[in-house]
């Protein structure tokens, strides 16, 4: 099982108590957009095989949204933080480079 | 290749099979090919056998990093069919179970395609209705499926429960002509076949970069060494997204965890494939008396493949719900495969932004049924820049808001 | 064969219907082996007459089927099943008896039916795979049956936690649990054996000087007594999952007669901080020449059976060992009576001290005899001498397997040991899941209980627990092992099996490798090897090492296939407990349901909840006269429909207009306080996710209605655009559905019935279409809507959900005595049907704002949700499906119906859309539809083709405006 702590409310459960809710990070383009931006928004997906940072829900707890660090290759959790954030904050960066040297996320590392 | 036959075999038989010869031979690399293949599962060797089969065009090599056919195509539920909503959809399905038709036949090898048929069960009203509008659907693309009511379940599925307190069945959407096949069979067929054109099938061989000049593809760093080539093809299903990142696009996909299992043997008592959608869960039975069972995709990206916990309680409370005999039965085996799912849950089948790179992914939990198809159709787009079974799903649909979308019709996994 | 001890009071049971004499203590295999029953089950391809191969959990050949009627349970290993007074059990894949089985035929057409023989054939003619071939191999397969009933016994599911789990209860597992107990750890001490204590049970083995027994009785005494362990017997783990999961099978009741209240099997998901595995190691066997007869067993399985159980399983025995630890049976069946011969591979092997039979060194056991139970085994000497021996029993040892599945279950690869012959587990293959004893190719017990307090204080102390010292560990006799030789088969030109379950022999892994399937994955997969119910458990090492031998690979470049999980199979009824019947799922009541239920009304499902679907009265023979009545009640009285079901959230903050103007593509932030708007929301693709009313009841808080269906889909978009897109926002909402009772009143007369119920006005001045507030019922302050899903005069009144019952009750008493009453889903549909109203029939997840017509309401003035892709050329086509209404001009509409241009062919090409809703019209008396149709908008008054390929409808429709019923909507109005 995947096991997440919802930086809201402090439960740490495991996924069935969480709602995954794809790609963290990504820039909304609305109307007057390039077509480029739009499928970049929409579609275009980092899908990395490793270091991946996501958008979860904590829908059978606080129902609030949130950012997790995670391994796509083997579901190591690398930390949670808020969904209010335009990048991951230091800790979360310091904790991955901690486990996964060398690690890059599209401008991330 | 030496033809396989009732008389090969009886033949074999009186001197202890030791005349066999090699499926495959292993094949070294060469320095040059006309066009590469990145996959040896089902999609990548029908594209191979297809270009050589269809268009003359044999100096090819499938490379693959692991063994042949050991993605996908084997861990996989084996459920063909071509009951779609969408036309480009149920075209190039269908062309694809068409093809299973013979596929025994045309690769002289015996992929044991068992047209039982397969049942999606009505469950809600909601389901009703769409099943309907498939079934008419499928009557006017040519696809021979019809909606059946409960009493026809019960009658092709003796051991269902139709009177689920919570879910009953009110009917189901039926295509007699579906069915399964022996999955490691497809992809040992077509190898054997595409060997015995000449082409090289090459194993143990991990892709580690793609090189270009001046917007065009020149060939594949490999362990095994540099390939150059004039067309790549990249057939890698849930590895789809590390392979573009090679190439320098992204795509709109994600790879996803989907989990199966089977049972221990037992005597038959099921013949055909039942679907249940609302209650997510597929069941058949193997010809070896294996109850083989799918269940749902985790929600987020997963590159293990390996069984979890949650998916296969959530498919087996399904079943148990659904068919309350075989709960006496055991769990046998669990897996998970890594699928890749597009934006609107339908394939990509595409030139790329690199000229002479060819995509084809993106089937999400619908590949097996289509590797004939979607090797014809993707040798057609490799070897004449286009084709009709492909036009639809081009990777670019996205940002045109051209989306297939069979997602919102199946409602899940497909 | 024969008892030699009795273990405890005699139980009788039935062997295929014969009543036998067992043992308390028994396994079902054990009892038959006391009882001489030396053919239990026939092999699944070539239906080999086999007996009992092993004690414990990895047996290969003795499947059998226990109970009958509902109850009966297929593919039980005799071997795990324990009697108990009545078991019923029977030889299953034969036909018509054990004895005398048909099919054993294919043992004779065996050159025939070489490994993946069906590949290359069957195909020709093409037409007799289905109709002939795949029906007969069909027949063929399967080993057990199912009853065919329904399972209608008790199975749970459970979840524990701990800091420690313990799998395995051998001397390393007694000695981690010990360690955990006393660091004051919470410890699960997991069993897949009915008793604890692992080989010490089984051997005559010596602990302190005295018998092992009494120092695994001391130890299960201290663990017992201790608060913070839990002892877990007859539980086997199954698997290990990520994040420190097991899961784990438990027989309760499965070892008893039918109790009802007694579950069978109970499911664990157990949550560990820390695991060992301690799972020892199994015994596997040689590959020769038939060396699958009943009778041929596991050299370590005689001595279990001869301790445990009080059984000599035969009267004259060969061993065949590569190794010392078959030393130890062969001296201990001596010591009980038995003629026993020591055959040793090992040329510089020297007789056992004190070992009086014949003993063999550098021999090989070659061949055998005896189909129905073995009578002879021939024996090759070093110098190629062969000879044949008479021989009830032949016990062999290849050497030990150590058991590491769970280990490998997370895709972790375990690495080839060339000085032990075995593959070992390497660290970190499971995060938490570390080794000891013979699980780690440990073999002699001291090492066994030393690795176990080692490991276990390792994890314990990551745990950062304090440790007391560690207690001395008993003593044990010494022991100097000589090495093994490594041995996978005896060379023979007769069939040599590895996998006895599938019946793969070495013959099918050489032409697997001769036909170049020589990954180990393709042997597998082509010769079947592994892929029965036991696994592979006691073959799949000899498998991938003849596979090795015959393609000139190491065993080590060779590799091993994947152990999936479960480490043992696990019943679907434990794994999916609680699913059965209305368990399944939640189910939702509104709280007119039992009134509803009351009149008679059928339910039906709708998102979880349950509606009414109409109301029957007497002399109703068929639901459209009860449908069509109803219908009549709100378009000439008053109608009351519970409506509680649509979803309700509560909006409230400083920015919540801006948050709404956002979220729904028409404008909200403008909306007067004490007025309602409807609105529709996108997806961020430009697809209709839902629509709904939304009420302000003030100026910071808003009310927002959901249809049923996506109540919970909308809720968490809302969540997701509050946080992602809108951080910044002031503004919060929380679901409201279960808090208030919503009653629908419309009709002609549902002013006058409220008029009376509120002692209120309500006239069109203060309560005008689209207004909201207050109102008192009494003491109960509730909310009125004047809003109308029917076209007529409506309003909808909101009370808490706890005076929900009365109000109904009240509300349909009053409708009756106006002339109306309660309507149900059915009269609901038509009455939307006829003004036009979507539900998500249409808006069903691929249509636009501009395929339902309402292209009016994608406000050009902001930013929402959709818009950039709702203006995605692909969207705007032309040629697209647009909503229509449609009118029967002859016959009956159907739903899913496809349209046609009149006059032409009814296929694919000319598809000119499909109807999504259809209703009689009492009304209008005419049969009406709602329906996507190409450009339709622009072919208002054609007469179109509808034609149902599949019900044979074929008619035709006038294209028309979706409002059919008062387009001006005055009705609704004043």
């Amino acid at each position: 099982m995947l096991y997440l702590e919802c930086p809201y409310c402090g439960v740490k459960g495991e996924e069935t108590e969480f709602h995954a809710g794809g790609e963290a990070h990504l820039k909304r383009f609305g109307p007057g957009s390039s077509d480029q931006e739009f499928e970049s928004y929409l579609f275009a997906r980092e899908n990395p095989k490793g270091v991946h940072f996501e958008r979860w829900r904590h829908v059978n707890g606080c129902g609030k949204w949130f950012h997790a660090a995670r391994c796509t290759a083997s579901l190591e959790v690398f930390g949670t933080y808020s969904a209010q954030t335009t990048e991951p904050p230091k800790a979360i960066k310091d904790a991955i480079s901690a486990k996964r040297p060398g690690w890059r996320w599209r401008d991330f590392s | 290749m030496r033809k396989y036959s009732v008389f090969a075999v009886a033949r074999e038989a009186l001197r202890d099979h030791t005349g066999w010869d090699r499926a495959w031979p292993n094949a070294a690399p060469k320095k040059r090919y006309d066009v590469i293949i990145i996959g040896a599962g089902g999609h990548g060797l029908a594209t191979a056998y297809y270009l050589g089969k269809n268009f003359g065009i044999t100096n090819v090599a499938i490379i693959e990093k692991g063994w042949l056919g050991g993605g996908n195509t084997g861990r996989n539920t084996t459920i063909i069919r071509s009951n779609y909503l969408q036309d480009p959809s149920a075209a190039i399905y269908e062309k694809s179970r068409s093809l299973y038709e013979t596929m025994s036949q045309d690769l002289n090898y015996n992929v044991m395609f068992s047209p039982r048929g397969v049942m999606m069960l009505a469950q809600t009203e909601h389901e009703k209705r769409g099943y309907l509008r498939t079934a008419h659907a499928n009557k006017l693309q040519g696809v021979a499926t019809r909606f059946i009511g409960p009493e026809e379940v019960k009658k092709l599925v003796p051991i269902i429960n139709l009177h689920g307190p919570r879910y009953p069945v009110l009917g189901a959407l039926w295509q007699e002509r579906g069915g399964t096949a022996r999955h490691d069979a497809v992809a040992w067929g077509y190898a054997r076949a595409c060997a015995a054109m000449g082409m090289d099938v090459i194993q143990k061989c991990e892709v580690t970069g793609i090189t270009k000049e001046n917007g065009r593809v020149t060939g594949v760093n490999t362990t095994r060494g540099d390939i150059a080539c004039d067309k790549l093809g990249v057939v890698v299903a849930g590895h789809t997204g590390v392979l573009a990142d090679m190439a320098g696009f992204r795509l709109p996909v994600e790879s996803l965890a989907l989990q199966a299992l089977v049972s221990e043997p037992i005597k038959p008592c099921m013949d055909v494939v039942v679907m249940a959608n609302t209650v997510h869960g597929y069941m058949s039975q193997s010809d070896k008396g294996e109850m083989v069972i799918g269940g749902g995709t985790d929600g987020f990206n997963n590159y293990t493949q390996r069984g979890s916990f949650h998916h296969i309680e959530e498919t087996v409370r399904a079943l148990v719900e659904t068919f309350p005999m075989i709960s006496r039965l055991k769990m046998l085996r669990q897996w998970g495969g890594i699928v890749d799912m597009t934006g609107d849950r339908s394939p990509i089948l595409s030139k790329t932004p690199v000229e002479g790179i060819f995509m084809n992914c993106g089937w999400g939990t619908g590949g097996f049924k289509a590797i004939p198809g979607s090797g014809w159709a993707m040798a057609e787009l490799m070897a004449k820049g286009h084709s009709p079974l492909t036009e639809e799903f081009s990777m670019f649909r996205f940002r045109e808001g051209k989306f297939i979308d069979e997602s919102v019709a199946a409602g899940v996994a497909h | 064969m024969m008892r030699i001890r009795d273990i405890g009071p005699a139980v009788s049971f039935t062997w295929d219907g014969k009543r036998l004499q067992g043992q308390v203590g028994d396994t079902l295999a054990s009892a038959l082996l006391a009882n001489g029953q030396r053919v239990v089950a026939r092999s699944f391809k070539y239906h080999r007459p086999r007996g009992i191969f092993t004690v414990g959990s990895a047996e290969p050949n003795a499947l059998v089927t226990i109970g009958s009627g509902a109850a009966q349970d297929p593919n039980i290993r005799a071997t795990v099943q324990e009697i108990y007074p009545g078991l019923e059990a029977r030889s299953q894949n034969r036909w018509p008896s054990l004895g005398f089985d048909i099919l054993a035929i294919n043992d004779l057409a065996s050159p025939f039916l070489s490994a993946g023989f069906y590949y290359k054939t069957f195909m020709w003619p093409r037409s007799f795979w289905e109709k002939l071939y795949e029906p007969f191999i069909r027949r063929a397969a399967g080993i057990g049956a199912l009853s065919g009933q329904h399972n209608a016994d008790h199975y749970e599911k459970a979840f524990a936690f701990c800091d420690l789990l313990v799998i395995g209860s051998g001397p390393a597992g007694l000695a981690a649990a010990l360690e955990g107990a006393r660091a004051g750890a919470r410890v699960i001490l997991a069993e897949d054996d009915a008793r604890m204590g692992g080989r010490l049970i089984c051997d005559n083995a010596l602990l302190n000087d005295a018998a092992a027994g009494d120092w695994v009785d001391a130890a299960l005494a201290e663990l017992a007594a201790a608060p913070n362990v839990t002892l877990m017997p007859r539980t086997a783990v199954t698997g290990a999952y990520d994040g420190g999961t097991f899961g784990a099978i438990e027989r309760v009741g499965l070892h008893l007669p039918h109790q009802p209240e007694l579950p069978r099997e109970t499911f664990w998901r157990i949550s560990a901080r820390r695991a060992i595995l301690a799972t020892g190691a199994i015994e596997r066997p040689i590959a020769f020449a038939n060396n699958d007869r009943p009778g041929v067993m596991m050299a370590s399985a005689l001595r279990s059976y001869l301790h445990r159980y009080g059984v000599a399983a035969g009267q004259q025995v060969v061993i065949f060992t590569n190794n010392d630890d078959a030393y130890a049976s062969a001296r201990d069946l001596e010591g009980a009576g038995v003629q026993v011969t020591l055959v040793d591979a090992r040329a510089d092997a020297v007789a056992p001290a004190g070992f009086a039979g014949r003993f063999i060194a550098g021999a090989q056991v070659c061949d055998t005899r005896g189909r129905m139970g073995l009578r002879a085994v021939q024996l090759r000497h070093g110098d190629g001498r062969t000879e044949w021996t008479r021989a009830d029993c032949l016990g062999l040892s290849g050497g030990w397997n150590p058991s590491l599945h769970l280990a490998c279950h997370m895709n972790g690869k375990p690495q080839w040991d060339e000085g032990l012959s075995a593959f070992l587990p390497v660290p970190g293959m499971v995060p938490g899941l570390d080794y000891a004893g013979a699980a780690n190719g440990q073999y002699d017990t001291a090492a066994c209980l030393a690795a176990g307090q080692t490991r276990a204080r390792a994890a314990l102390g990551d745990l950062g627990l304090s440790l007391p010292a560690a207690a001395d560990l008993p003593k044990t006799p010494q022991a100097a092992a000589r090495p093994m030789l490594p041995l996978w088969q005896v060379p023979g030109k007769s069939r040599a099996w590895l996998d006895f379950q599938n019946d793969v022999t070495t013959k099918d892994v050489a032409l697997a490798a001769r036909e170049n399937y020589t990954s180990v994955e393709h042997m597998k997969r082509y010769t079947t090897q592994g892929m029965a119910p036991d696994q592979g458990k006691n073959s799949n090492v000899n498998a991938l090492a003849v596979l090795a031998d015959v393609t000139g690979r190491s065993i080590a470049q060779t590799g091993i296939t994947t152990y999936r999980p479960p480490f043992v199979p696990v019943s679907l009824a434990a794994l999916g407990a609680g699913a059965q019947g209305a368990g399944f799922a939640p189910q939702r009541f509104t709280t007119s349901d039992a009134a509803s239920r009351a009149m008679g009304a059928p339910m039906i499902e709708a998102g979880l909840w349950y509606r009414p679907s109409y109301f029957p009265q007497a002399g109703e023979t068929h639901w459209r006269q009860s449908c069509d009545r109803e219908v009549g009640y709100v378009r000439n009285a008053v109608g009351i429909a519970d409506v509680s079901t649509l979803g309700k959230i509560d909006i409230q903050g400083p920015d919540a207009g801006a948050f709404l103007d956002f979220v729904y593509t028409n404008m909200f932030s403008t909306l007067p306080v004490g007025r309602v708007r409807y609105g529709l929301m996108l997806r961020e693709d430009g697809h209709v996710m839902d629509d709904g009313t939304t009420a302000r009841l003030g100026p910071d808080h808003y009310l927002m209605t959901t249809t049923t269906a996506a109540a919970a889909q909308v809720m968490k978009h809302l969540d997701f655009v509050r946080q992602a897109h809108c951080a910044q926002m002031q503004v919060a909402f929380t679901s409201v559905t279960e808090e208030w009772a919503q009653f629908a009143i419309a009709g002609p007369k549902a002013r006058g019935l409220l008029q009376q119920l509120t002692g209120q006005a309500l006239d069109g001045a203060d309560w005008p279409f689209m207004a909201c507030g207050p109102i008192a019922l009494g003491d109960v302050q509730g909310r009125l809507f004047r809003i109308s899903f029917s076209g007529e005069m409506g309003f909808e009144l909101a009370v808490p959900a706890r005076f929900g019952a009365a109000l109904f009750d009240r509300l349909c008493d009053m409708a009756r005595d106006l002339g109306g009453g309660p309507y149900g889903m059915e009269a609901l549909n038509v009455l939307r049907i006829e003004k036009g109203f979507i539900t998500h029939a249409e808006i069903h997840g691929r249509v636009t704002g501009f395929d339902i017509g309402m292209q009016g309401m994608l406000s050009r003035k902001k930013d929402f949700i959709g818009k950039a892709a709702a203006s995605r050329p692909g969207l705007l086509e032309d040629g697209r499906e647009l909503l229509v209404g449609l009118r029967a001009t002859n016959g009956s509409l159907i739903a899913g119906a496809r349209l046609f241009t009149q006059g032409s062919d009814a296929v694919r090409t000319a598809d000119q859309g499909y109807i999504t809703s259809v209703a009689y019209s009492p009304t209008l008396d005419a049969s009406i539809g709602l329906g996507f149709l190409r450009n339709g908008r622009a072919r208002m008054g054609e007469v179109i083709r509808v034609k149902d390929h599949l019900r044979g409808v074929d008619i035709l429709a006038e294209v028309c405006n979706p409002v059919f019923f008062d387009p001006e909507g005055g009705r609704a109005r004043d």
